[in-house]
């Protein structure tokens, strides 16, 4: 006879029994992935169900680094809010800034002038390769190919140097004003970077041969999570991940703007096939339009001051505002709501990678375990811009 | 119901709550906004708390809790708003619409635009409001167990309450140096003008 304690084990025995039977015999079982995992980039956590090898639905699940920005903004001042703003893509920091200050200055009534609109868009360009060449590197490591990942970073730096070498920090830069610029442009910076420019695009050949070229590459990528054009527009999904399904739509051409972008002879690159080698190849070409930008802007760099007359304690009048960019991620923008005080009333922070990602479950359906990591690699997220 | 506009840069209009969704529908499909920006939502109410910049030692401030609507109108507490796109065109329209202070409730789009599926959800647990017909409002970010919806103007932000900012000056003077003279002689903003 047993005790009642070992009756009781007995019965969570055969309970726990019962419930891997039912698992086992199930339609698929449900597989975790993240937040903590190599191949996800941060703490995006995917919930899948698989059938197999085959996904049968993928919920993915952000939060885990949500920061609470938005609340934020209302308690601190505009220039304040230009630190924030910087570690929302902490890859491309500079190009976060632009967007909320030229909210200010819409709001503001006042235009910065146009060498700092010209620096603006150089920095905005280098922050675009900086953190694109690290995605066209680390696509490869996704895929088992470590090379072009050490190659990424190296060549990476040379942007870095010369963002650091303008502003004082590497990642986030601050160097954004409303009426202008923190500062003009260190002797010498111009020639350096022009250099850096060269050897980026050297980098964007070595990438094309190294990674585009692969035939491993090409079998994991090419007609593997492809996005049809009229379900990515609907889910908002926005820059190159858009840009490669066809859509020829890139806002710093289609969009009257007070930045430099027209000043310059480029191109915009769309891919018909909308699968992740498409997104592969209109983010390299994207590279190398930036370092085209970059250095014809540096050319015809206009003289003159990088300040436009701004009050000391900054007051945005009364009003509401939405400004957005083409950022290295997609569309980033700003809807500000200000009460004339010196902070905003409220800020709604429209981030890429928000509507990039929302995509996932739908497009994750249906596709193999390994294809998740590839497919998840090449719509490229970061995750602050998710969780803000 | 109300709209503004601004020559050559931006139009928003506002709609009836029961024309919220019906509006998008026509947008999308008669005015070729495919494009889904975001949806989000305002508290016009503002906060009990300003700042978070009030010294606890002194009695409360008072402070003007009247709603003032935004550009287009509101007659309520909470509006939701919403912004949609022409990638042909290369047109964007704000629309935004009250939602009742009794039901807080609205309808869905995302059944016309998917993205707006996870930004309805955002809006939800941020906000509190509902949106008829979603189905899957779970929270996007916050844990499931959470109180509170904290963008609502009336949640404070603890940080701010706990230690007020910017914080009471606890810096000792250097050594034969005035006090007084040491608080005026800190740095120099960073909005100085040139």
């Amino acid at each position: 006879m047993m005790s009642e304690r070992q009756q009781l084990a007995y019965i969570a025995a055969k309970a726990a029994d019962a419930r891997v039977n039912v698992e086992l015999e199930a339609e698929g079982m449900t597989l975790n992935i993240g937040p903590q995992h190599p191949a996800t980039h941060g703490t995006l956590r995917i919930i899948c169900r698989v059938d197999g090898e085959q996904i049968i639905w993928a919920d993915p699940a952000p939060g885990y680094m949500h920061r609470g920005y938005e609340k934020l903004t209302e308690v601190r001042t505009y220039p304040q809010i230009n630190t924030l703003v910087n570690r929302i893509d902490w890859l491309g920091s500079f190009a976060n800034e632009v967007p909320f200050i030229l909210a200010g200055e819409k709001l503001m009534g006042i235009e910065a002038p146009p060498r700092a609109q010209w620096i603006r868009t150089v920095m905005f360009e280098l922050s675009r390769i900086a953190n694109l060449s690290l995605f066209l590197g680390d696509m490869g490591v996704q895929l088992g190919a470590v090379t072009p990942v050490f190659l990424a970073f190296r060549d990476r730096e040379y942007v870095l140097n010369q963002i650091e070498a303008a502003t004082g920090q590497r990642f986030h830069p601050n160097y954004d004003r409303i009426g202008g610029l923190k500062e003009d442009l260190p002797k010498g910076w111009i020639d350096e970077t022009k250099a850096a420019m060269v050897k980026l695009r050297h980098f964007c050949d070595q990438m094309e041969d190294l990674v585009m070229g692969n035939v491993i590459f090409q079998a994991r990528t090419r007609g593997i999570g492809v996005i049809p054009r009229d379900v990515g527009l609907s889910y908002g999904v926005s820059g190159a991940n858009i840009r490669a399904s066809g859509v020829d739509w890139d806002l710093r051409r289609d969009q009257e703007s007070p930045m430099a972008w027209k000043h310059a002879d480029w191109k915009v690159w769309t891919h018909p096939d909308g699968d992740s080698f498409a997104r592969y190849w209109v983010r390299l070409q994207e590279v190398r339009e930036s370092t085209k930008i970059v250095e014809q802007l540096l050319s015809g760099l206009p003289a003159g001051s990088v300040m436009a007359k701004v009050p000391r304690i900054i007051k945005v009048p009364e009003g509401e505002a939405w400004v957005s960019t083409e950022n290295p991620l997609g569309e980033m923008g700003y809807y500000v709501v200000s009460r004339g005080e010196t902070g905003p009333y409220r800020v709604k922070i429209r981030s890429a990678s928000f509507n990039n990602v929302s995509i996932a479950s739908w497009l994750l359906k249906g596709t193999l375990i390994p294809d998740v990591i590839t497919i998840l690699a090449s719509l490229y997220f970061i995750l602050g811009d998710i969780d803000r | 119901m109300g709209s503004h506009l601004v020559p050559t840069d931006d139009l928003w209009v506002r709609v009836r709550t029961d024309a919220w969704a019906p509006a998008h529908e026509v947008l999308r499909d008669q005015l070729q906004m495919e494009y889904f920006c975001f949806l989000s939502a305002i508290d016009w109410k503002p906060s009990p708390f300003g700042k978070g910049e009030d010294d606890p030692t002194e009695p409360p401030v008072e402070r003007d809790m009247t709603i003032r609507a935004g550009v287009a109108g509101g007659d309520t507490r909470f509006q939701v708003f919403s912004r949609v796109y022409s990638v042909l065109r290369h047109v964007g329209i704000t629309v935004k619409a009250d939602v009742d202070d009794e039901s807080l409730s609205i309808a869905t789009i995302a059944n016309l635009y998917r993205g707006a599926n996870w930004h309805e959800r955002e809006c939800h647990e941020m906000f509190g409001l509902n949106f008829e017909g979603h189905g899957d409002l779970r929270n996007l970010y916050l844990p499931g167990d959470f109180e509170g919806y904290p963008l609502r103007k009336d949640f404070p932000l603890l940080a701010r309450i706990v230690k007020p900012w910017p914080g009471i000056v606890d810096v000792e003077p250097m050594p034969g140096e005035d006090p007084v003279d040491a608080e005026g002689a800190g740095p120099e903003g960073t909005g100085e003008a040139s």
